[in-house]
């Protein structure tokens, strides 16, 4: 008895010790950050971007620390946080404390500002092209020596191709590459509404898997080795290529694409309330900058700065691109195409 | 008296003898196939996939393996992972004892109605014990304005993290301890109170020793669920690279960034951890046994 008894109180003795200790370094560790807060030397910042920056940001971040404190003598720390555009978008709503967004869609950051007004709603007037500093577009990663010879849109409704794009409807990236493909066909068929809506039909009905998100269609197409054709973001082609295997994959611009503008923005209520609003504002300008558009254009966004746009120009080939204004803007083009009963419901039948 | 216990061996070896022979009776090609079924089921279900997940860990080489496992963000994973840890383990092992002591010891009101709370987390898919929260303290939730003006982060920080862990490895312990105390019954209790012990005195002297070996596994349990935690913690986390984090997160992470060789580092040291755990708790069945 007296031995179990020992036993008892030497493990709840040891429980407790290591419980306190390491609620000591927790609360040790909360009053180092408090104190750097007070502290006016260093400085935080949260950037919420989407999955595909993370190489960008990682660079970018780096040159911004290094060029605030040659300005201001005072240390920044940029913390990142990267998810699909929506859910990161949904995150901000619900309380994540961003000072910075750089998401993947004007329409992710309209509805923070709609829902709890953290920013004002003519947030894309404060920075130039939109609050736009990179563009990018949507293009085509096939296998390598392109075995089904794949150049344009009209190559995808071959009844012999394999095409794997997310589903637009929980997808940021796949309703660009929608739309992408509505505009090839409008140009194709003269806007006729019956016609296009039967390429996107025999378009999508060649679809083979329709993943929930960009990065699982990727994976799909690169890992599982599903699909003759990635529909993707340039960026994101361009990432797989060079992580993936260079003897493995191609790109291929089609003729015609559409302008992706993925927008950022500085969060006015948070770093209002966080005393932040001059770095968060120089971060994102500094996006604008020489260097900020040349570390854009490394990785693999198109810069907007024309000289720079000039100097890549082997990696960035040109092509007609229209814009989400043709289609009269992110929220009518949701309406019309994307909300239950719009067009991809009509065009697409699941297998 | 020490008859009785010769007769009460003899029978025991008796019965022995008999559930063997019976065993024997089977033929044999059928406990072999059935011996090698469930060897290679567990051969294709448990082997593969863990040695798997060390040959991808080491596939790039045992820099890349290490730089994974220290590069600052899995650090940070790591100490993340294990201060949620040193938190919820406690807690639930404070309120899994005062649950199983107060379901099993004494009978009241709603007593069933209790049980089947504890039951509650076992049921409700993470995700939505990860919305809960939220709801409750998002910004647009219940609380959401008030924590805005003071300036009290919840959820997307360690406190959000924490009570999604607690909410999904709360039933752990008390499911463990109140199966055995049922069994035990409130005889041995009972006695210490008409022999004039306190409460607290019975429960210390008393109920605990009998229980510490499930009360254990139950700790060792929870443990391991609250390290693995991927639901509901990622609907709290907000993803901060290097705050909020936890080693489940840091690892999907780091797969869909195509970073495989480091995505498997981390899991295998997760592995790892999740094996020290299991001969940890064989070794508490072996003990609990042998006293």
């Amino acid at each position: 008895m007296m031995k179990k008894r020992s036993y008892v109180l030497q493990s709840l003795a040891l429980l407790t010790m290591l419980t306190l200790s390491l609620a000591g370094c927790g609360s040790a560790n909360s009053d180092e950050k408090a104190s750097g807060q007070e502290d006016k030397k260093s400085v935080e910042l949260l950037n919420v971007s989407y999955d595909p920056t993370r190489e960008l940001y990682e660079e970018f971040n780096k040159d911004f620390i290094k060029k605030w404190k040659d300005d201001t003598g005072q240390d920044v720390t940029i913390n990142q946080s990267h998810g699909g555009s929506g859910k990161q978008g949904r995150a901000v709503i619900d309380g994540l404390e961003a000072d910075v967004v750089t998401l993947a869609l004007a329409y992710d950051i309209d509805e923070i500002a709609q829902t709890r007004e953290l920013l004002n709603k003519d947030w894309q007037t404060e920075f130039d092209h939109n609050s736009t500093p990179y563009t990018s577009t949507i293009v085509f990663l096939v296998r390598k020596g392109n075995p089904k010879n794949i150049q344009d849109w009209d190559d995808l409704i071959q009844d012999d191709v394999s095409v794997i794009t997310p589903n637009p409807k929980t997808s940021g990236g796949a309703r660009w590459n929608y739309l992408a493909a509505w505009a090839y066909a409008g140009k194709l068929y003269n806007n006729d509404e019956t016609k296009i809506k039967e390429f996107m039909k025999s378009l999508y009905s060649n679809v083979e898997v329709l993943d929930s998100g960009a990065r699982g269609a990727t994976t799909t197409f690169v890992e599982r080795k599903i699909g003759d054709v990635l529909i993707a973001w340039e960026n994101e082609a361009y990432l797989s290529l060079n992580e993936l295997g260079k003897d493995e994959f191609e790109i291929i611009t089609p003729s015609l694409s559409i302008l992706a503008e993925p927008p950022v923005a500085v969060v006015d209520k948070i770093v209002d309330k966080k005393g932040t609003r001059e770095v968060a504002e120089a971060y994102l300008q500094h996006l604008y900058s020489d260097i900020g558009q040349e570390i854009a254009a490394k990785n693999y966004y198109r810069p907007r700065n024309e000289t720079i746009l000039a100097k890549y120009k082997e990696q960035f080939p040109q092509l007609e691109l229209v814009s989400i204004d043709d289609f009269g803007g992110w929220a009518k083009a949701q309406a019309t195409h994307f909300k239950d009963g719009g067009t991809f419901d009509e065009i697409y039948v699941p297998q | 008296m020490e008859q009785s216990t010769f007769i009460q061996q003899a029978s025991t070896k008796k019965n022995k003898a008999a559930t063997q022979s019976a065993a024997l009776q089977e033929p044999r090609i059928i406990r072999y196939t059935l011996t090698c079924i469930a060897l290679a089921f567990l051969a294709f279900f448990i082997v593969l996939p863990l040695v798997s997940i060390f040959i991808t860990a080491f596939q790039k080489g045992v820099d890349v393996y290490f730089a994974a496992i220290t590069h600052p963000d899995a650090l940070a994973a790591i100490k993340l992972t294990l201060i949620v840890v040193a938190i919820t383990v406690p807690l639930n092992a404070i309120f899994g004892v005062m649950a199983a002591w107060a379901l099993t010891k004494f009978n009241f009101k709603g007593k069933n109605l209790l049980l089947t709370m504890v039951d509650l987390p076992f049921a409700v898919s993470p995700v939505i014990a990860g919305l809960v929260f939220i709801l409750l303290f998002g910004s647009q939730g219940l609380f959401g304005d008030w924590l805005f003006a003071h300036d009290i982060k919840i959820v997307f920080a360690l406190p959000g993290i924490v009570l999604a862990t607690i909410f999904v490895t709360l039933p752990f312990v008390a499911r463990e301890l109140i199966p055995l105390m049922q069994t035990q019954g409130t005889s041995e209790e009972e006695a210490s109170i008409s022999l004039g012990a306190s409460g607290f005195k019975t429960f210390w002297y008393v109920t605990l020793p009998n229980i510490k070996w499930g009360l254990f596994y139950g700790v060792i349990l929870c443990n391991a669920r609250a390290i693995g935690e991927f639901g509901a913690v990622s609907v709290v986390s907000g993803h901060i690279r290097g705050m909020t984090n936890t080693m489940p997160l840091h690892i999907e992470i780091l797969y869909n960034e195509y970073q495989f060789a480091a995505a498997f580092a981390v899991a295998s040291l997760m592995s790892v951890m999740a094996i020290f755990t299991l001969i940890v708790k064989d070794i508490i069945a072996w003990k609990s046994k042998s006293s």
